[in-house]
């Protein structure tokens, strides 16, 4: 196996372990940069050209835009990052969107209706997390039987109705701004959330048990990772966070809704698969998350200011969505083809377009020392 | 390993969780509560109105349906998109492909960030995009809303497809028409619970039994807008009254399958049946002769009445206040009703005439 690659670091990070030059081309195929490029680029091009891009005003309206999808997509990196997903995150926004709107009906304060549904969306996640962890069934076919299941219990909560008498200070702080600079007041407890998440996925033992479970469950769990225990509180904060989407998407649009955030979804996992974090496990950062978000909503933003028809931008952001997947992809291709692969043994299967998200199966390898008998 | 979930791990979790919970709740002790907030601060001092200002040339006008590819809005665009052209505006389309709530704010947005003058507007839900519509009004758009109202607050004109007068008196007069105004009539309608189905149904047997006393109003069946349940009510409807003398479905599932009934049935021509629908499903049924006429109201005169609404808006011969009169082209005069409510009109009826003219 190939040794110098260990994968249950990021891929931005592999350099520390690597020969300076393999660093170097790592550096500049891994997602997170690439797509960081991508974003810049296309940020300049569209200030220059598109007409009314680069204004506070449109900052603010594109930085709302992508408030939720940002949220969500933290928690949902991380799952998607030890190799699980979790597709119920918009009809968990819903329910508890429409728990919000029947408790403060009934004459709640909001100041108790919102840590209901922050402890709702923790039960919530905890279901996906039991039946994933506990029963051991793919997470794939839990969420989205959830998906079905917390979209159609939001309808029973509320019906058709919507309820949208909340007080105007809260709503119109939810779409306030930092003075006159555009920027929205939440998006900054947005990013110490983002800081916060980028830490512990980065910088802590606990982030680089979430690659070795992608890259290797089974090597994973020998190393004294407890995997199940991880990925079942990795479902519970998911959840959590998804129910505060909910009620900032409720504050923000001032209506609670069983169909709010109907498809949102996703729009968080082509976010997440854009910023260069694999389907499979494993591999991925959150700058490149961030990115991919930041670069979607610009797209949609710019394209609108354009004229661009909806079916045409559909067509776009799908079209992006297929270039971030596959150009990897052909990168590895390219890579494998003029740049010889380490002496592996001889028997190793044919190298996979994407050479770090191939599972190691010899537990040594897998796991930084560092990591042993730690959970 | 140790154990799946330790349950001190859990214990621990869930008490900080209502920990937590419980310090939030106490701290705003007395929190906010539904029904103790303010109300709003009145509309502005309203500017006033100049009924005889010109409309200016070149008026951005942003058409915003509740989603694209949706045939009445396509139609509503097109009178629009005409009246525009009348008053030499400059005129786009917009808006998202799903009809959800949330999915027409960045739409608006966009609008008023390109600088739009007038903004002509369904709204998916009536308050999800009220923010949105004010942060549109203070930058300087025009706001009219059309065939669906938001919160009156939120815009300066809505443009009402019909009044529940309007509609019901029309399909009267019509079943009247075609059945001498004597006989058994039967309702066919949506679902039980439909709000506007029942309102209109109501006006409908008030207003019969003052114009139209030799009808008699003998039964209401509910096909739930699905037309295999429209078309078998319809067949159970003729079997339980021999003598029926006409049907009016005012819902344009219902109305259509009744009609593919009567035109496979020995009723046909017999039993007369008008209510509202869409040309476009009615006119094989107009032409063979088993529906002389029905209603609807016209969404391209829809489109068209709002586009000169919004003109005038931003002209300033109006401003939404109750008593103002407009010109809409060849629509005529409109006044302003209450609450910045227009009212198109009497629905349109279409005959083997002038169904031809209609696309939709």
């Amino acid at each position: 196996m190939a040794v110098d690659t260990p994968p249950a670091t990021p891929a931005g990070q592999a350099g520390a372990q690597r020969p300076p030059a393999a660093s170097r081309l790592r550096l500049l195929g891994s997602g997170d940069a690439v797509i960081t490029f991508v974003l810049v680029l296309f940020l300049l091009v569209a200030a220059l050209s598109v007409e009314g891009f680069a204004s506070a005003r449109n900052t603010g309206f594109l930085l709302l835009d992508v408030v939720v999808i940002v949220l969500i997509a933290l928690p949902l990196t991380l799952v998607i990052v030890t190799g699980e997903i979790d597709l119920s995150v918009a009809s968990t926004v819903g329910l508890s969107s429409a728990v919000m709107g029947q408790l403060w009906f009934a004459g709640l304060p909001l100041e108790t209706v919102i840590p209901l549904c922050l402890l709702l969306g923790a039960v919530l996640g905890a279901v996906n997390g039991f039946f994933v962890t506990r029963l051991g069934l793919p997470s794939l076919a839990v969420t989205i039987g959830t998906l079905a299941l917390y979209r159609g219990l939001a309808f029973v909560v509320l019906g058709d109705r919507a309820v949208a008498d909340f007080p105007r200070s809260w709503t119109t702080w939810a779409i306030s701004t930092i003075g006159g600079t555009g920027i929205p007041v939440v998006v900054v407890p947005l990013l110490v959330l983002v800081l916060v998440t980028a830490v512990v996925l980065h910088a802590t033992p606990v982030g680089r048990s979430l690659y070795a479970m992608g890259n290797s469950e089974d090597a994973a769990r020998f190393s004294g990772i407890d995997v199940g225990r991880t990925k079942f509180w990795l479902f519970v904060v998911t959840g959590v966070v998804s129910a505060l989407g909910g009620v900032y998407w409720t504050l923000r649009y001032g209506s609670a809704r069983a169909d709010n955030a109907q498809g949102l979804e996703l729009q968080v996992i082509a976010a997440i698969l854009l910023g260069g974090v694999s389907i499979f496990g494993g591999r991925g950062g959150l700058l490149g998350v961030l990115a991919g978000a930041l670069l979607l909503g610009s797209v949609r933003n710019a394209l609108q200011l354009e004229n661009v028809p909806a079916d045409v931008l559909n067509i776009v952001t799908g079209g992006l969505l297929v270039v971030a997947v596959v150009a990897p992809q052909v990168a590895g291709w390219v890579r494998s083809r003029t740049r010889p692969r380490p002496a592996g043994p001889p028997n190793a299967p044919p190298a996979r377009p994407a050479p770090d998200t191939r599972p190691s199966t010899d537990p040594a390898v897998q796991v930084p020392a560092d990591q042993r008998g730690n959970r | 390993m140790t154990s799946f979930l330790t349950r001190r791990r859990l214990q621990g979790g869930v008490t900080g969780f209502a920990v937590a919970a419980l310090v939030l709740t106490t701290a705003a002790c007395g929190g906010t509560t539904r029904g103790e907030e303010e109300t709003t601060a009145g509309g502005d001092a309203a500017a006033s109105a100049n009924p005889d200002a010109e409309i200016p040339e070149g008026l951005a006008v942003g058409f915003l349906p509740k989603q694209v590819n949706n045939p009445y809005f396509s139609v509503a665009s097109a009178g629009a998109e005409a009246a525009t052209g009348e008053f030499s505006g400059e005129y786009t389309e917009t808006g998202p492909s799903e009809a959800s709530a949330s999915s027409q704010v960045s739409y608006i947005n966009t609008l008023s960030q390109q600088g739009t003058d007038v903004i002509l507007t369904s709204a998916n839900d009536p308050n999800a995009i009220c923010s949105a519509l004010d942060q549109a009004r203070s930058a300087g758009s025009s706001v009219v809303t059309f065939d669906s109202d938001t919160d009156p607050e939120c815009r300066d004109v809505f443009i009402n497809q019909a009044t529940t007068e309007g509609i019901a008196q029309t399909q009267v007069d019509l079943i009247a028409e075609q059945t001498g105004g004597q006989g058994q009539v039967a309702i066919l309608s949506a679902t039980a619970n439909a709000t506007n189905q029942n309102t209109w149904i109501a006006a409908m047997e008030e207003y019969a039994a003052a114009e139209h006393p030799g009808l008699e109003f003998v039964a209401t069946v509910y096909g739930d807008d699905e037309d295999e349940k429209s078309f078998q009510e319809t067949q159970g409807l003729l079997q339980t009254y021999p003598d029926l003398a006409g049907i009016i479905s005012p819902t344009t599932v219902g109305i259509a399958a009744a009609a593919r009934y009567l035109s496979g049935s020995e009723f046909k021509g017999q039993v007369a049946l008008t209510g509202l629908g869409t040309p476009n499903q009615m006119r094989e049924y107009v032409q063979d002769g088993t529906v002389q006429s029905f209603a609807l109201w016209n969404p391209e005169d829809l489109g068209y009445l709002a586009a000169y609404a919004g003109a005038a808006l931003a002209a300033g011969q109006i401003t939404g206040a109750e008593g103002e009169t407009f010109e809409a082209g060849e629509l005529g005069e409109y006044t302003v009703g209450a609450d910045g409510v227009v009212v198109l009109g009497d629905p349109t009826v279409f005959t083997a005439e002038n169904i031809g003219d209609f696309d939709f």
